[in-house]
């Protein structure tokens, strides 16, 4: 290890770090060093241990082997509180917010400001999120519950939460994953700032255009292990993609060409009051549609009403020509629709359930015979699924709870395509993948519509969209607001339709 | 920093209706359950005028405390997603020994500060094993309820404290009042506002509400999470402690039976004044109504002439309407919310 500024004490570093669940090595002899006024990223691919490693910072996980050093002198941090006192602020993959707390109190909790006789000061407290809120541009109500809010206000309430106290060291692990490009862009200017004034920032993100914007120095983990710690600039985004992976990758958007067939979902003037409004659009047998909009704009809603989990107040839905019910996944289901949702933790996935069950929840009436379930099919349909999306597990029979974020995203994409769906719709299908297995998805959903499946693609990742879509809808503030064909789809046409700034009709 | 609440009004300013009616939608849950009581008691008025007479109330008041005081306790565990099912126990062997302990010719003060004492002492235990054995709060006070019932059996066995054994002094704390409302109701009264003044002003307070609501959020936010379960049950110890001793000074007569089954009463209150079992929601008002309400009932029923033995029921029942409620009210705010959102949202960007 060569270090080329050897003067400077690093604010926050790990030392021959190791850590074990059980027979997984999640982190093997790793070192790290966070310096002031530096962005660090971290880059690896699923279950490489960048989370494990994160935690470990934070003092959630006590290292098996190795010391963590703040400011030069080792510490044992005893919980994520001692690392908090030293000032370490982090944002975690799954935002763990408190359903029943306001989006304040969630932000401020056991740090409240307060007044005399150490009374919290329930203002201060609304005043301050208000504060943090304008400084990010998020306009969310401070006292609103955080029940019900979409996975990308909640890392949006997680930032906020990080940036609310003085951080010296402030550590993101994937904050952006479902975000679009304007929230992106707000984060990191603000995250500048603060590196500018001096903060260690400690950056995950499997959108590698992210690492190159944000960072200075970048950090590569395989399986646990440390490949290189090298300076951002003069690496080229095949270098560090050969880093993580190994070897070099195919094309991240394997687009196949399709013959686009009758209509496979249609909807008409779907409307859920207060959410969207007006909604038509058609998706045909062999297409993949995307769907593009900001955070908030009633993209994930749109897909939500259409399958039946949230009702809708007018307007129709029909696959095949076969009218859909509102509040009625089951039918939905029946009619050869799936939704891979955006929020794996609460909709995807029963956390304490194995590998094997998640995936065969969708199943039961293709494995069972004569009303009971069938083990041997369960296995193997699952083990099939499990090895096409290459999750990486220990054994089927583990919990998905203890998956990293991107392979449990893996088993909810397993969980709906077995299904053999005649329409998809995907939320955010790639949200932690990395660009490995996001090619690979990729490219299951490319074969898919070439197998006349009629695809719906919502994703905040925008390069994403323009690569894969057919044909890009865009919504804004619950309507559609364009439908661009794939020659005419940029970054600028999208973006402008997004932002309401043009209406145009195609 | 003059100008830092603006968003809020200007969302709201967009919707007019729907901030004020949301608040109080949310904490309708207190308002309605005073509603009923009120209603039910103006209609036993009408239909039996000697209800709400001096002594009447007086007697209404004097039943309610206890319940309320206990109440207020589990409604501190229930809040952090646990349970306490041995208060029932506690108060029995509490009320026993201070009875025990004014016979032998103690201080009343004295009694009470034991009695308080000797249940904290239990809410340590419980919450020692419920915070560190990682075994389910219902389970585990289920054990402490038997086990304590066993040793008040063992220790008490036939015997009995009747208020002839009692300084007359604390006989009649239990029975007088400033006009018609009882001592024991004033001092219940004034620990129900410390409490609910606590749950809402502290941090430590707070963290309890937290910790209920997402236990994995709460330790990644760094809150204490066994200190908090630790003092929680240490409170509800204390107040079915301090509820055995105003039992005994309320009714003079305690033997080994002395709150069997109480638990049971306790909880269902909790739940009917709105204190979600699932943890994080409610308040301490919410469950003194529900026990206010309940122990109205068995007084309501005899002076309608309605035999006692639909008390339990009855009880039954308006448990289930609690929960329906809650369910609705749930589902109400989760519409409401939504929409406020979209409001929010558009008003923000148009
Ligand atoms: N609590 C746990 N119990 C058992 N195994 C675990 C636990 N946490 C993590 N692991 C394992 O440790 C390995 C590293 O996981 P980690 O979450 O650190 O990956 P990651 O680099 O963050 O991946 P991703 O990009 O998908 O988020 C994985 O194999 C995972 O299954
Ligand atoms: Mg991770």
């Amino acid at each position: 290890m060569t270090d080329p500024a050897p003067e400077r004490t690093p604010v926050l570093a790990l030392e021959g770090v190791s850590k074990s669940f059980g027979a997984v090595r999640a982190l093997r002899d790793v070192s790290l060093e966070l310096y002031a006024g530096e962005a660090h990223a971290l880059a690896g691919e699923n279950g490489a241990g960048k989370s494990t490693l994160i935690k470990t910072l934070a003092g959630v996980h006590r290292p098996d082997a190795g010391t963590v050093l703040l400011d030069g002198t080792p510490v044992v941090f005893h919980g994520p509180a001692d690392a908090r006192d030293a000032g370490v602020a982090v944002i975690y993959q799954e935002p763990t917010l408190f359903p029943d707390l306001s989006i304040a109190e969630n932000i401020f909790v056991g740090r409240q400001p307060r007044r005399s006789f150490g009374r919290v000061d329930h203002k201060a407290v609304r005043e301050a999120t208000a504060a943090l809120f304008r400084r990010l541009g998020v306009d969310l109500d401070p006292e609103q519950p955080a029940r019900g809010l979409s996975i990308a206000d909640q890392q949006l309430v997680e930032i906020a939460k990080a940036l609310s106290f003085d951080a010296r060291v402030l550590i993101m692990d994937e904050p952006t994953a479902a975000l679009t490009g304007s929230e992106v862009a707000r984060l990191f200017g603000v995250v500048r700032a603060l590196r500018e004034a001096g903060a260690a920032v400690l950056f995950i993100s499997h959108r590698l255009e992210e690492v190159f914007a944000l960072c200075q120095r970048v950090t590569t983990l395989r399986d646990g292990a440390w490949v290189a710690s090298e300076p951002v600039a003069g690496l080229g985004e095949d270098d560090l993609v050969r880093r993580m992976v190994g070897r070099d990758l195919d094309e991240l958007y394997p687009k196949q060409d399709a013959a686009v067939g009758d209509v496979a979902l249609r909807v008409r003037r779907l409307t859920r009051e207060g959410v969207f409004t007006d909604v038509s659009f058609e998706v045909r047998h062999g297409e993949i549609v995307g769907l593009a909009g900001l955070v908030g704009a009633g993209r994930s809603e749109v897909a939500r009403a259409v399958f039946g989990v949230d009702r809708w107040d007018a307007g129709a839905a029909e696959v095949d020509g076969r009218p859909l019910k509102p509040g009625a996944p089951s039918l939905a289901m029946a009619a050869g629709l799936a939704l891979v949702p955006e929020d794996r933790r609460a909709q995807g996935l029963v956390m304490d359930m194995s590998i094997e069950r998640n995936i065969n929840l969708t199943g039961l009436r293709t494995t069972a015979r004569a009303g009971l379930m069938n083990r041997g099919a369960e296995r193997s349909r699952a083990l099939d699924w499990a090895v096409r999306l290459q999750v990486k597990y220990a054994r089927l029979a583990d919990m998905v709870g203890t998956l990293s974020g991107g392979n449990q995203q893996k088993v909810v994409l397993a969980k709906w395509l077995a299904t053999d769906p005649r329409v998809l719709i995907v939320d955010e299908p790639t949200r932690g993948i990395d660009v490995g297995t996001k090619a690979e998805v990729h490219r299951l959903l490319s074969q898919l519509a070439a197998d006349g499946v009629a695809v719906l693609m919502i994703s905040s990742d925008l390069p994403e969209i323009l690569g894969m879509a057919d044909r890009v809808l865009v919504m804004h503030e619950g309507r559609l607001t364009a439908d661009i064909p794939r020659e005419r789809a940029t970054e600028e046409t999208v973006m402008a339709a997004a932002t309401g700034r043009a209406r145009s009709a195609a | 920093m003059t100008m830092t609440t603006k968003p809020a009004p200007a969302a709201a300013a967009g919707a007019p209706p729907t901030a004020g009616f949301l608040d109080r939608v949310l904490k309708v849950r207190e308002l309605a359950i005073a509603a009923v009581l009120v209603l039910m008691l103006t209609a036993t008025q009408l239909d039996n005028s000697a209800f709400l007479s001096q002594q009447g109330i007086k007697d209404l008041l004097l039943n309610a405390t206890i319940l309320v005081l206990v109440a207020v306790g589990q409604a501190t565990v229930v809040i952090t997603r646990n349970v306490d099912l041995s208060v029932g126990s506690v108060l029995g062997i509490t009320a026993f020994a201070a009875g025990d302990f004014l016979h032998g010719g103690g201080n009343p003060v004295l009694a009470v500060v034991i009695a308080v004492a000797i249940g904290a002492g239990f809410g340590l235990v419980n919450g020692a094993l419920v915070s560190l054995g990682q075994v389910p709060a219902l389970v585990v006070t289920l054990g402490t309820l038997y086990i304590i019932r066993g040793l008040d059996s063992i220790w008490v066995g036939s015997r009995q404290i009747t208020a002839a054994d009692l300084p007359s002094g604390f006989v009649s704390f239990g029975h007088d009042g400033l006009s018609v409302i009882p001592y024991l109701a004033l001092l219940t009264a004034l620990v129900l506002v410390a409490a609910a003044y606590y749950l809402r002003s502290y941090r430590s307070g707070r963290d309890l509400y937290a910790l209920g609501s997402s236990p994995e959020a709460a330790r990644l936010a760094g809150v204490p999470v066994r200190k908090r379960i630790l003092a929680a049950y240490v409170t509800c110890g204390a107040l079915a402690g301090l509820a055995g001793a105003l039992y005994l000074a309320r009714f003079g007569n305690v033997d080994s039976g002395t709150g069997n089954g109480y638990e049971l009463t306790v909880v269902s209150a909790v739940v009917v004044g709105g204190v979600a079992f699932t943890g994080g929601s409610g308040s301490v008002y919410g469950a003194a109504l529900g026990a206010l309400l309940l122990t109205s009932i068995n007084s309501v029923l005899p002076s309608i002439g309605v035999s006692s033995v639909w008390v339990q029921a009855i009880d039954g029942v308006l448990l289930l309407l609690a929960i329906a409620v809650d369910r609705i009210v749930a589902l109400r705010v989760a519409g409401l919310l939504r929409k406020r959102a979209a409001q929010t949202r558009s008003a923000t960007h148009g």
